[in-house]
């Protein structure tokens, strides 16, 4: 990507903050092995909403959650057929930023998650002006795969997920 | 293209002008049962006694019957080496060895040792020239050279000088990815595709040198897959962009073109098309699968003209895409699944009831599994590869229950 002088979307709204309803505890990104260990415990939206709502914005220095990005309503987890999906909305319908943030989501998950689950993702029904293409490139494993070997890429992912942006 | 619906099928003979078939109804393949490459038996008509075995998820999955299905599908072998999730399986030509790559950046040969007690072995193991993903591996027809297409967005040809594999030509041009590569079957033409939605043709020179005789643009997106027709220098590709192409050479003899584009519209995919193979004989139909969870059969005709018709389109019980399929000899078709399955049809001898599930493996891996291979000459033997980073060997045949039930003169399953 190049550098951008001018922000996709210069004004983002920022919401309060969500308080935990209860005391979910987080898991931290582990190994695979470890992740099989506990991959009978049971899942849901709340706890795969915990790992995603702090992944940072790529522009602004705010969280996914805080600009409305993800929320826990768009999270759908199905335990018994180990199918996750994750609708984001990204912040302006022509936002370019929306693979790289679908991306950090996707990485942040498979980090963290069990073998077993199957993720998609998706932007929200109608808030993107290239819904279908980029529905498409984040869903297709073989090119989520390529792009995660280009260090470039891999490098921003990281500056997301650690709570930086991009720019 | 011209649709042909179900149960009728244009004959295309391989030598000469098209035969036009008229009517003639798609011959039913032949079951295995037990034997290798031997005893081929019909077991038309065979329906499922509708109890299914829970597919165990885990480390033995045990089989599961679809409805009127018959056959079992049993892990001979678990081939583990690689240390990242392995993409693509290929047998050599005569069977002698099994080919993987993987995001290790390596590729593995595999062959069961006498020394080892008929044990599953690594044999070789080709690394250190690709730097990045391998993503198919494709053996010459005579199983002397084998192909490897690379992330890396080269493609390496590896040559056995006296049982020691050795990269002979490693050929550049894509701007990225390449994602497969295929033999022609004179084994003279190599053709390589990747994310740059272009196809590659190279021919093979003295010396084990590759010059390119083609560059093929046409595709709008990525292309998954190439592969040829079994017996003509006819190339089929499939892509992201939904489509099959086929791709002849002008009859000059000078210049490649895109003979035919099959798209939604003709009875193809309305999503990303992963793979594409031909039935190894009679016929010489074509089989596609595609994200779409569907699997389509074609046929072709031969010589001047190839034409794709839709013979069969069929949801195939993937609840996620369908990555890989393969016509195996047996007359069966194997597909693998991103729901980390290994499915097996058949086509009944009524041709009106289509193709349908007849052998199932619902957790054949624990994670996706990306290729499945029909073996060359012993026609029960398939291998799968997956994501979880294991590489499988099944043996797809008649249950024993029945082939005892018919041997006692039953024929009837036992509940």
């Amino acid at each position: 990507m190049e550098p951008r002088t001018e922000l996709i979307n210069p004004a983002p709204v920022v919401h309060r903050r969500k308080t935990l309803a209860r005391g979910a505890a987080l898991r931290t990104s582990r190994t695979h092995a470890e992740a099989d260990e506990e991959a009978r415990d049971g899942f849901d939206a709340e706890e795969i909403f915990e790992h995603i709502k702090d992944i940072n914005d790529p522009e602004h220095p705010y969280s996914l959650e805080q600009l409305d990005v993800v929320s826990q309503a768009h999270v759908t987890v199905d335990d018994n057929t180990d199918r996750i999906k994750v609708a984001f909305t990204p912040t302006v319908p022509h936002c370019s930023m929306a693979t790289l943030i679908g991306l950090s989501i996707r990485v942040k998950l498979l980090r963290v998650l069990p073998r077993r689950f199957k993720v998609d993702i998706t932007v929200s029904p109608g808030s993107h002006s290239s819904e279908v293409a980029v529905n498409k490139q984040l869903n297709d494993k073989e090119r989520v795969a390529a792009a995660l070997e280009n260090p470039n890429l891999l490098e921003k992912v990281d500056l997301c997920l650690n709570g930086q942006t991009v720019m | 293209a011209m649709l042909s619906f179900l149960g009728r099928g244009r004959g295309g003979s391989g030598g000469g002008a098209v035969v036009e078939a008229a009517e003639a109804p798609i011959p039913s393949p032949d079951y295995l049962i037990r034997d290798h490459g031997g005893s081929d038996e019909k077991n038309s008509g065979k329906t499922s006694d509708g109890a299914a075995d829970a597919a165990a998820g885990g480390s033995s999955p045990s089989v599961s019957l679809a409805n009127g299905g018959a056959l079992e599908v049993v892990a001979v072998a678990t081939l583990a080496g690689h240390s990242d999730r392995v993409w693509c399986a290929a047998w050599e030509p005569h069977g002698r060895a099994l080919a993987t790559c993987s995001s290790d950046k390596t590729v593995r040969l595999w062959a069961p040792s006498a020394a080892a007690g008929g044990a599953w072995v690594t044999v070789a193991e080709l690394d250190s020239v690709h730097s990045r993903t391998v993503r198919s591996v494709a053996w010459s027809p005579c199983g002397r050279l084998l192909a490897t297409a690379s992330f890396d967005g080269s493609t390496a040809v590896w040559v056995s000088e006296g049982g020691e594999w050795e990269c002979a030509a490693v050929v550049e041009g894509h701007e990225n990815e390449v994602k497969g590569c295929a033999w022609s079957p004179s084994g003279t033409l190599l053709a390589t595709c990747g994310r740059d939605k272009s196809v590659w043709i190279w021919e093979l020179q003295p010396g084990n040198d590759f010059e390119c005789v083609a560059v093929l643009n046409g595709h709008t997106q990525d292309v998954k897959q190439v592969t040829w027709h079994p017996t003509e220098d006819v190339l089929l590709s499939v892509s992201y962009d939904n489509t099959i192409k086929v791709w002849e050479e002008d009859p000059g003899g000078d210049d490649w073109s895109c003979a035919q584009t099959v798209t939604a519209a003709e009875g193809g995919h309305s999503s990303t098309v992963w793979s594409v193979g031909f039935e190894p004989s009679g016929l010489r139909r074509a089989v596609t699968c595609s994200d779409d969870r569907t699997i389509a059969t074609w046929t072709a005709t031969g010589m001047q003209g190839m034409e794709l018709s839709a013979a069969a389109k069929f949801p195939c019980g993937h609840d996620r895409a369908v990555l890989s399929v393969s016509w195996g000899k047996c007359g069966l078709i194997a597909a693998a699944g991103a729901d980390n399955s290994v499915r097996v049809y058949g086509a009944a001898g009524d041709a009106a009831a289509g193709w349908h599930e007849v052998g199932t493996v619902a957790a054949a891996h624990y994670d996706d599994v990306n290729c499945v291979a029909w073996h060359p000459t012993q026609h029960d033997l398939l291998a799968s590869c997956s994501d979880d980073g294991s590489v499988k060997v099944w043996s797809v045949r008649a249950r024993v229950a029945d082939a005892h039930a018919e041997a006692h003169g039953g024929g009837r399953d036992t509940p």
